[in-house]
C-alpha cells in the first residue's frame, strides 16, 4: 500500500480510534461520516477497547503475493467488545485451536512491508487473551 | 417500461485463451449474438467488465468493443460491479431498451484474466473486497467465503460433504456443455482431498482463473416477431447492494443484497420463489451456492446443504440449479459470467441446451454477485 494512504490511516492503525454516532449510539470502526443505522452525522471519536472474540475464522494457505512469506496464517473477524467488528491475523495459537467466541486482544504487530525494501507496515493482530 | 426480450445470445468455449486479445473474445461472442438474433447494428452497447486495467492495463473498453464490433459512433460503455459486472451490464440493457431510448441493445461480459501471473490476479480479484481493512490483514477471497462457511457450518451444521456436492453436481452438469472450462467429473472425496486453500475450502472448492465472454441482444418484445429466433421475456430485474467488508454484516449466513435483488426481480415478474424452473448462481466458491440458494428463498435458512446432498438442485432433481456448470466448471471471467447465466437461460427456456436440458422449462432466474456480497443482480426470464 503506498506510504501516504497508510499513513492517513494511523489513528486507526496505531490507536483503534473508533466513532460513536451521537444520535443512536453505534460505534464504527474505522470512523465514517454519516451513520449507517441512523443517517446521524455526529460523532464522537474514541479509541477501542482491544479486547474482543472470535466470530469465524479460516486458516489462509495460499495467500495473495504480498502475504506469501507468512502462509498459513489464521484470520478471523472480531466482534470487539466495543460494538464495531474488523478483520484481523489471529497469532500466538496453533493454527487449528482458533475457535468460534475465543476471547482475543488485538496487539500492534507488523503486518506487512511495501516490496522487499519499502517501507514496512505496522499494525492490529490478535492474540489469545489470558485473563 | 416497455416489455424486454432477449433475442439472440453468443458465447464461445471459455479457458485459457492464450492465442486470442481481449477484443477478439469479445468481439467473437458478441458478433454469435448478433447473427444469432440476425441483427447487423445496435442502438447501444453495455459491457460488464471488472477491472480490465489491472487483467491487461486496457480501459475504455466502451469505446475498444464498439470500435472492434465495427459499430461506428454508437452509444457504448463499460459497467463495472466486480464480479457482477455482468449482470449489471444486463440490467443497464434492460432499463435502456425498457425505458424507450434504443430498440437493439447488446449487453456483453468480458473478462482476459491469465495475462498475468496467479499472485496478480488474485491480488486484482481483491480489490473487490474493502481493500483497506480486509485486505491489509491478508484476506482472500477464498478466504472470505470460507468464513462463511465457518459460520454457516456452525450455525445450521452445514457439512464438509454437502460443500463437496456443491462441485460435484457442477462438474457433472459442466460435462455436458461443450463451452465449459474443465469438463471432468469429480468426486465428494476427491473435492475434499484436493489442495487447500482456505480452511474449510480447498481448491476444487474455488471457481477458476478463466479468459471468456458473452454476449446477448435486447429488443423490445413487441418487435420479437422480426426476429428469426423465438423470444425469452425478460420479467424480472433486481439489484441491490450490502456493506464492503464483510466484517460489517450482522449475519455472515447470509446474503441480504442477493435476497433484496431477488425481492425486487419476483415483484416485478409477480413470480415468487416456488415459479422458478431452473436458476442459474454465483457458485464462485461451493459454500456461496448454499448460501445464495438459500437467500433467494429457493430453500429455507439451514436446508440449502442437505437440499444439494439429497439431489434436489441436480438436473431432474425439484429446482436444478446450474445446470451450465456453473462458474464452478464453466468457468468465471468475472464480467463475462453474468451475461453467460442469460446465455443460458435463454438456451434453456429456448429449448436449446441439448444434454444438459431441463425439461418443460418455462421459467429461469439467473443470481450474479460481487465481492463476498457487496453487490448482486437477479433476474427472472419466462417463455414467451
Amino acid at each position: 500500500m503506498p506510504t501516504a494512504r497508510s499513513w492517513r490511516a494511523y489513528p486507526q492503525t496505531y490507536r483503534l480510534e473508533a466513532a460513536r454516532c451521537s444520535k443512536c449510539g453505534k460505534a464504527f470502526f474505522p470512523p465514517r461520516l454519516v451513520c449507517n443505522k441512523c443517517n446521524g452525522r455526529q460523532f464522537e471519536h474514541f479509541d477501542m477497547k482491544r479486547t474482543g472474540k472470535v466470530v469465524t475464522h479460516t486458516i489462509i494457505r495460499t495467500p495473495s503475493d504480498e502475504f506469501s512469506g507468512q502462509a498459513p496464517f489464521a484470520l478471523g473477524i472480531i466482534q470487539m467488545d466495543d460494538g464495531p467488528r474488523l478483520t484481523s491475523q489471529i497469532v500466538d495459537v496453533p493454527l487449528e485451536d482458533v475457535r468460534i467466541g475465543m476471547p482475543v486482544k488485538l496487539e500492534f504487530r507488523r503486518v506487512s512491508s511495501e516490496g522487499e525494501a519499502g517501507a514496512i507496515q505496522y499494525g492490529h493482530k490478535a492474540v489469545p487473551a489470558r485473563d | 417500461m416497455r416489455d424486454v426480450a432477449v433475442i439472440g445470445v453468443g458465447m464461445q468455449k471459455w479457458g485459457e485463451l492464450w492465442e486470442r486479445s481481449t477484443r477478439d473474445i469479445f468481439v467473437e461472442s458478441a458478433l454469435l449474438a448478433m447473427d444469432d438474433a440476425g441483427v447487423n447494428s445496435l442502438g447501444a452497447m453495455y459491457i460488464g467488465s471488472m477491472t480490465p486495467g489491472l487483467f491487461t492495463s486496457q480501459e475504455h473498453l466502451g469505446s475498444v468493443m464498439a470500435d472492434y464490433l465495427g459499430q461506428k459512433n454508437i452509444p457504448s460503455a463499460r459497467v463495472e460491479s466486480a464480479c457482477a459486472s455482468g449482470g449489471l451490464a444486463f440490467r443497464m440493457a434492460f432499463m435502456d431498451v425498457a425505458s424507450g431510448m434504443h430498440d437493439v441493445v447488446l449487453a456483453g461480459g468480458i473478462e482476459k484474466m491469465t495475462d498475468i501471473g496467479g499472485g496478480d490476479a488474485t491480488h486484482a480479484l481483491a480489490t473487490a473486497a474493502d481493500m483497506q481493512w480486509e485486505g491489509v490483514q491478508g484476506v482472500t477471497f477464498p478466504g472470505l467465503y470460507a468464513m462463511m462457511a465457518v459460520a454457516h457450518m456452525n450455525k445450521y451444521g452445514t457439512t464438509r460433504e454437502q460443500l463437496a456436492a456443491v462441485a460435484v453436481k457442477n462438474h457433472h452438469n459442466g460435462t455436458m456443455n461443450p463451452r465449459a472450462q474443465f469438463r471432468m467429473e469429480v468426486t465428494v472425496e476427491g473435492v475434499i482431498n484436493s489442495t487447500k486453500v482456505a480452511d474449510p475450502l480447498n481448491i476444487l472448492d474455488c471457481s477458476p482463473i478463466t479468459d471468456g465472454a458473452a454476449a446477448v441482444i435486447l429488443v423490445p418484445a413487441d418487435m420479437v416477431k422480426k426476429f428469426k429466433k423465438p423470444g425469452v421475456k425478460v420479467i424480472g430485474s433486481g439489484h441491490a447492494t450490502d456493506t464492503i467488508a464483510l466484517h460489517d454484516r450482522e449475519d455472515l449466513t447470509t446474503l441480504s443484497a442477493v435476497t433484496e435483488a431477488a425481492e425486487q426481480a419476483y415483484k416485478m415478474s409477480e413470480k415468487d420463489a416456488k415459479d422458478i424452473d431452473l436458476a442459474e448462481v454465483h457458485d464462485c466458491f461451493t459454500i456461496a451456492e448454499i448460501i445464495v440458494s438459500e437467500s433467494l428463498g429457493l430453500f429455507e435458512r439451514g436446508k440449502g446443504g442437505p437440499a444439494v446432498e439429497a439431489g434436489e438442485t441436480s438436473l431432474g432433481g425439484r429446482i436444478p440449479i446450474n445446470a451450465s456448470g456453473g462458474l464452478k466448471s464453466k468457468g468465471h471471467p468475472v464480467g463475462a459470467t453474468g451475461v453467460a447465466q442469460i446465455v443460458e437461460l435463454t438456451e434453456q427456456l429456448r429449448g436449446e441446451a441439448g444434454d444438459r436440458q431441463v425439461s418443460g422449462a418455462r421459467v429461469g432466474l439467473a443470481q450474479n454477485m460481487g465481492g463476498s456480497g457487496g453487490s448482486s443482480l437477479v433476474h427472472i426470464l419466462e417463455v414467451m
